[in-house]
């Protein structure tokens, strides 16, 4: 061992102690203190029931089976359309101009409006002028709702990405004798898409998340039913368990969407 | 008739005229350097000719039709004419071979299988048989020129355009790229580069023309324009270069 | 200064429990001593609260309350309303009202919770059907292959559940409003609410719609019976429940039930 080697390995051992004795009395503080507040037990019996959570969590990780399914949906149109979207919106040739306006018509209206609002608007607006049944069910209208919204937020990030490859790599397909297409399709839109992945990543995350908006509308996914439960429960522990299982799927996939965030910086630089 | 022959060829970018009425003739497997102090529009020209860059007026002609007609079609032309670049631009994301392949593929239409023994020999030719399946950014600066002139020449060009393309790279990887332009000299590609390598230029090219603020204001073969420059701006810019 | 201010709360004191007859069971048990604090939704529907203004009186819980708090020795100007959404009557930490009337079924879960007074009210559970399904039976097999939607905060959601048991998944919302919306879309062909909801949505807001049937709250093992909802262990609870026991056998209560709630016997009877 060298002699900055062995400094550095007692600076490391030192810190790491540090560390762990910092978070040990953080987390003596929390369960030592919290329970010797005045309304402890009371919050305790309507947000932490274990109770009322055993008895409730089956149920509501089949109702996440919902916002799963909606999801798996959703996620893929959004993907699908958010390009086309931002195609559009960078197309140059005149004939396509209406799209331009589209593109950005519907960019400025989707962003611009808040989700809960359109899931509304759709969600009943649609059905209401008297479609059939099926084709009027609240999944589909509410599914396109998001999937309008989130389209807009995810043709944005897409337009950064295709902006971010650099003006030479056009260049360099173009004098190949590629036609534009040619170069959007296999030089611009790989790298452009490879580069947004980690911000896409958190578009999912929080769709994951606004799945449940939907509720609103009458489809009965984890949120709805948590709030059955609260209601015949008066309780809001089912609430905390609709938390839960949101974040067992949503830190994994925000640890994963900064760990590939991170490695982009790495590679850049 | 010259190969490729420019007439009073004009670019501007806004008020900035960095074209000035250009004229130049490079006749079939010669190859012409273009030196001239940074931002004197050795690239620019380089872009005209392969039609990155709309021309403002004059003609270019590619074997005596004129590329530089407003409203025709650059696909083809540039198909024709080859293109390398000083910070090589390699499709990251794509394999050596891949990169090769991808043009020919999409313009000319043709098959992997019929293309790749073709462009295999290619890597042969230019050393780079075991680097075709690497991406460019495990390769070498060196290695990574030598596959985007592949690149290039995988189309067939008839003419190969060439700016600065060893001024990304450090000094003992500019050896092997210049042995490349050797070899295609002398299986009798026309070629026109701009470089600051002036000893390359002085051994290798069959005519020199030395730009400042985007007119050609002296030309002729190497050993006159280095040995005997007429003009005070050449002898100036010489004596900075060489120096 | 200290003695300034005790005598003041002293004279404070004397003055109001004056209000009362002396001694009486509400005295030093409301957030403001003298005036009993009421809670009801936000907005409150019809027929329970006319016009969203509860101070008026009129509506059944309205009069309901008023009835209760004259008993409890309040006059009407002592009243106080404030709005409360479900999640606030039942949130722990002080609350803002003695009590909180707006339908609240009482069941035993949510007696562990909070408190409930004596019922009030026994509501039937009526199906509420769209202009597209008028003519369904009222029979559970008929029934039961309906679309089927109600509000999800409502015990409608177990009761369909567990007696209904309808083919396909309900639909739950969080509003009135919105079960509307939905039945005008054509979403759901029926709901299940109070018959007093169910017979204003109908006469009211869904055009064509009709109360095809109730369930009898006698049949029931666990009839829906409303309850104003107080903080548990809240000391007001005895008084409240006093007065309803003193409203129920003079007979007020069924007045006020008649005077504000519709006739409900020509709705029929569901068998299960
Ligand atoms: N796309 C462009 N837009 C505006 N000005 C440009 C552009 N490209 C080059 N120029 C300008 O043209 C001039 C010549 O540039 P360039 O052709 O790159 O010179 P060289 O290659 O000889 O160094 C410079 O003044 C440069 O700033
Ligand atoms: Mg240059």
């Amino acid at each position: 061992m060298t002699r900055r080697a062995r400094y550095e390995a007692q600076q490391r051992k030192r810190s790491l102690m540090i560390a762990a004795t910092s978070t040990l009395a953080v987390v003596a503080c929390i369960v030592i203190f919290v329970p010797m507040t005045p309304g402890w037990e009371k919050v305790q019996r309507s947000f932490f029931n274990g109770a009322v959570l055993a008895d409730t969590f089956p149920k509501l990780l089949d109702a996440f089976k919902i916002n799963l399914m909606i999801f798996s949906w959703s996620a893929p149109a959004i993907a699908i359309l958010g390009l086309l979207i931002a195609l559009a919106r960078d197309a140059k040739s005149p004939a396509l101009f209406p799209l331009r306006i589209f593109g950005a018509t519907f960019t400025d209206v989707f962003r611009g409006v808040p989700v809960i609002l359109t899931v509304y608007l759709i969600g009943f607006g649609i059905p209401g002028l008297g479609l059939p049944r099926p084709w009027n069910s609240p999944y589909i209208w509410g599914s396109l709702a998001l999937i309008l919204t989130y389209s807009a937020y995810v043709a944005e990030i897409f337009r950064s990405g295709i902006d971010s490859v650099h003006q030479s790599q056009r260049s360099a397909a173009l004098s190949l004798g590629l036609s534009e297409r040619q170069v959007m399709r296999d030089v611009v839109l790989p790298q452009a898409i490879r580069n947004v992945v980690p911000s896409q990543m958190n578009m999912l995350i929080a769709l994951q998340k606004d799945v449940s908006l939907l509720s609103f509308i009458g489809p009965v996914e984890i949120f709805r039913q948590a709030g059955v439960f609260k209601s015949l429960t008066a309780n809001f522990t089912p609430y905390v368990g609709a938390a839960i299982i949101f974040l067992i799927v949503t830190i994994p996939a925000t640890r994963y969407a900064d760990y590939l965030m991170a490695k982009q910086m790495r590679d850049r630089s | 008739m010259a190969k490729l022959s420019l007439r009073g060829v004009v670019k501007q970018f806004g008020a900035n005229t960095v074209c000035d009425g250009i004229d130049l003739d490079v006749d079939e497997g010669e190859m012409v350097c273009l030196i001239g102090a940074s931002g004197a529009g050795k690239s620019t020209l380089l872009r005209c000719i392969n039609l990155l860059e709309a021309v403002e007026d004059g003609e270019i002609f590619l074997d005596g039709e004129d590329i530089a007609e407003p409203g025709l079609n650059p696909q083809a032309v540039r198909a024709r004419i080859g293109m390398v670049f000083q910070s090589f631009n390699l499709f990251p994301h794509m394999t050596a071979l891949e990169n090769a392949m991808l043009a020919p593929r999409r313009v000319h239409g043709r098959s992997k299988a019929d293309l790749v023994d073709e462009v295999e020999d290619l890597f042969k030719r230019f050393g780079l048989a075991d680097r075709m399946q690497n991406y460019p950014d495990q390769l070498s600066g060196g290695q990574q020129q030598r596959v985007a002139i592949i690149r290039a020449l995988a189309m067939r060009p008839e003419v190969m355009l060439f700016d600065e393309i060893t001024s990304a790279l450090d000094p003992q990887l500019v050896g092997e790229v210049l042995d490349v332009l050797l070899m295609l000299k002398q299986q009798g590609m026309t070629m026109v580069l701009a470089t600051h390598e002036m000893g390359f230029a002085r051994h290798a090219a069959d005519k020199v023309c030395f730009l400042k603020d985007g007119k050609i204001i002296e030309e002729g073969p190497p050993e006159a324009l280095f040995d005997a420059p007429e003009r005070e701006e050449t002898k100036a810019f010489l004596a900075r270069a060489l120096k | 200064m200290a003695k300034t201010l005790s005598l003041a709360a002293m004279t404070l004191a004397l003055t109001t429990s004056a209000a009362f007859a002396a001694g009486h069971c509400a005295a030093d048990k409301t957030l403001t001593e003298g005036k009993l604090t009421i809670a009801t939704g936000n907005p409150a529907y019809y027929p329970w609260v006319l016009d969203d203004a509860p101070e008026s009186g009129e509506g059944f819980e309205a009069a309901v309350a008023y009835a209760v708090a004259g008993e409890m020795g309040f006059a009407a100007e002592d009243v106080v309303w404030v709005r409360s959404s479900f999640d606030e009557a039942i949130q722990p930490g002080a609350k803002n009202f003695d009590v909180n009337i707006q339908q609240y079924s009482i069941s035993a879960a949510r007696d562990e919770i909070v408190d409930f007074s004596m019922p009030y009210y026994t509501a039937p559970m009526a199906v509420l059907v769209s202009p597209n399904a008028t003519d369904t039976e009222p029979t559970l097999d008929a029934l039961r292959d309906l679309k089927w939607g109600a509000m999800g905060s409502t015990t409608a959601v177990p009761k369909l559940a567990n007696v209904i048991q309808p083919t396909s998944d309900p639909l739950l919302y969080g509003d009135n409003a919105d079960v509307n919306a939905a039945m005008s879309a054509n979403q759901i062909d029926a709901a299940l609410f109070d018959l007093p909801t169910a017979l204003f949505l109908s006469a009211v807001m869904i055009e064509g719609s009709k109360v095809i049937g109730q369930f009898a709250p006698d049949a029931s093992d666990n009839p829906d019976q409303f309850g104003m909802l107080m903080e548990e262990g809240n000391p007001l609870k005895s008084c409240v429940d006093d007065a309803l026991v003193a409203l129920t056998e003079s007979g007020e209560l069924a007045a006020i039930e008649a005077t504000w709630l519709q006739d409900t016997t020509g709705v029929p009877l569901i068998d299960f």
